[in-house]
């Protein structure tokens, strides 16, 4: 993976519909770092991770990733390459079992990590041959996080990434971010949920609009 | 092109399994054409004649039917932004989902209309226009359905309204494709097929960018 140095947002305004979320964000996540963002319920996490992704076109501001090479990206199509995303949405075909879908997500994301490892790490090698409509939720949230984990992605965008997961799966989360950290990622959190770790933090909405 | 061919093989994959919408366009396809006869009568001249024509309104509807699932299904389970943020442009991303589409309807249709032929006494002649013309026009509905598809991503019941968008678009193929087998039956000389392959070459060509639009357009909301 391309590592980056840092995320930046400068002066961002976002805008759903005719509902201003937030105007004259900013923020900034270095290498290593996992910011956590906080807020009630439409206080506009969601809208800002789809926005850094480069699917929402913020109104006003700028989003700019930088590379260790100095290079800086502020399109959007530009930065969907950095990022690993994990949607409130899993993603998981249902005529289709974990093992084909994530050698779909690693030939696709062009990765080279190992099918089966990965779901071992994420506790489904068992399951590697089930069709996902007999997964339950959680099971489909592990493996949405083994696609997260194999695409390598140096950018990761979480978005309640908690949901629907027990304690073991909750601990697997913490310590797939805590490693990616470590290799020198960044990762955007938005939850509700303690993490069960620390770092910086932003809370969206009171004040803010 | 391993990101292109992982997504198309993919795509063919989710067609072909069970509740895809490969089986369901070939057997519509087949439903409608057994019924045509029942309603026409057992005219074997008149069958003959309009057996072109009945065979490409049936394959235009069969169709039909699975051209809203292009990017919908992906969109509603939140595949398609995983299928956006990967390395494909999303003009490619539209054209593998295009390809696959007709692999999984235009194909399979084109090789079952001879067999579909017979039930209508098409005269001898008409075999080879018939596949010849329908090979050359189902790609264009794949890609002109893929312009609707992604126009109608975020309507509810997106369906239901794709026919009218892309009906008036398609109508082009279908004068072509079938008058290009009347055509032949008479013994005429035949402009039909170099308008139908010129029809499809522009609509393929173009519609990856159109759809990708559309489809980038309601990725915002």
């Amino acid at each position: 993976m391309t590592a980056l140095s840092g995320l930046d947002i400068e002066a961002l305004s976002l805008w759903r519909g005719e509902r201003m979320l937030f105007c004259d964000l900013a923020l900034s996540v270095g290498a290593g770092e996992a910011l956590k963002l906080e807020g009630p319920n439409g206080s506009g996490k969601t809208s800002l991770l789809r926005a850094i992704a480069g699917f929402l076109e913020p109104r006003a501001g700028t989003i700019r990733v930088r590379t260790n090479n100095g290079e800086q990206f502020a399109g959007g199509e530009e930065r969907a390459e950095f990022v690993g995303w994990l949607g409130h949405q899993d993603g998981a075909k249902s005529q289709l079992t974990p093992l084909e879908a994530l050698s779909f997500y690693a030939r696709y994301y062009g990765s080279t990590a190992c099918v089966e490892e990965v779901l071992q790490l994420v506790g489904l090698s068992r399951l590697g041959d089930l069709p996902a409509q007999y997964l339950s939720a959680g099971q489909k949230r592990r493996l949405a996080l083994a696609r997260l984990s194999l695409s390598a992605r140096p950018l990761w965008l979480l978005d309640e990434p908690l949901a629907s997961l027990d304690a073991s799966g909750k601990a697997l989360v913490a310590e797939l971010v805590a490693q990616h950290c470590k290799d020198g990622g960044l990762a955007v959190i938005a939850t509700h949920e303690p993490l069960g770790f620390e770092g910086p933090r932003l809370t969206l909405g009171n004040g803010q609009t | 092109m391993n990101a292109f061919f992982a997504l198309l093989i993919r795509d063919i994959r989710l067609a072909t399994r069970a509740g895809g919408s490969a089986m369901l366009a070939v057997v519509f396809f087949a439903a409608v054409a057994a019924l045509v006869p029942l309603g026409v009568g057992a005219d074997l001249k008149l069958l003959g004649r309009i057996a072109g024509g009945v065979l490409w309104v049936a394959a235009v509807l069969a169709a039909l039917l699975s051209l809203d699932r292009i990017f919908q299904s992906d969109f509603e389970d939140g595949s398609l932004d995983l299928v956006v943020l990967g390395p494909l442009p999303l003009e490619a991303v539209v054209l593998a989902k295009m390809c696959a589409h007709w692999l999984t309807t235009g194909l399979p249709l084109t090789v079952l209309s001879p067999v579909l032929a017979l039930l209508f006494n098409l005269p001898a002649g008409g075999y080879d226009a018939l596949i010849a013309s329908l090979a050359l026009g189902t790609p264009a509905i794949s890609a002109i359905g893929a312009i609707g598809a992604g126009l109608t991503l975020t309507v509810r019941r997106g369906g239901l309204i794709l026919p009218l968008l892309i009906l008036p678009l398609i109508s082009p193929a279908v004068i072509f494709g079938a008058g290009a087998i009347l055509a032949s039956l008479d013994g005429l000389a035949n402009g039909a097929f170099p308008l139908l392959g010129a029809f499809s070459f522009v609509a393929v060509l173009l519609s990856p960018f159109a759809a990708a639009a559309a489809v980038r357009l309601n990725l915002q909301g």
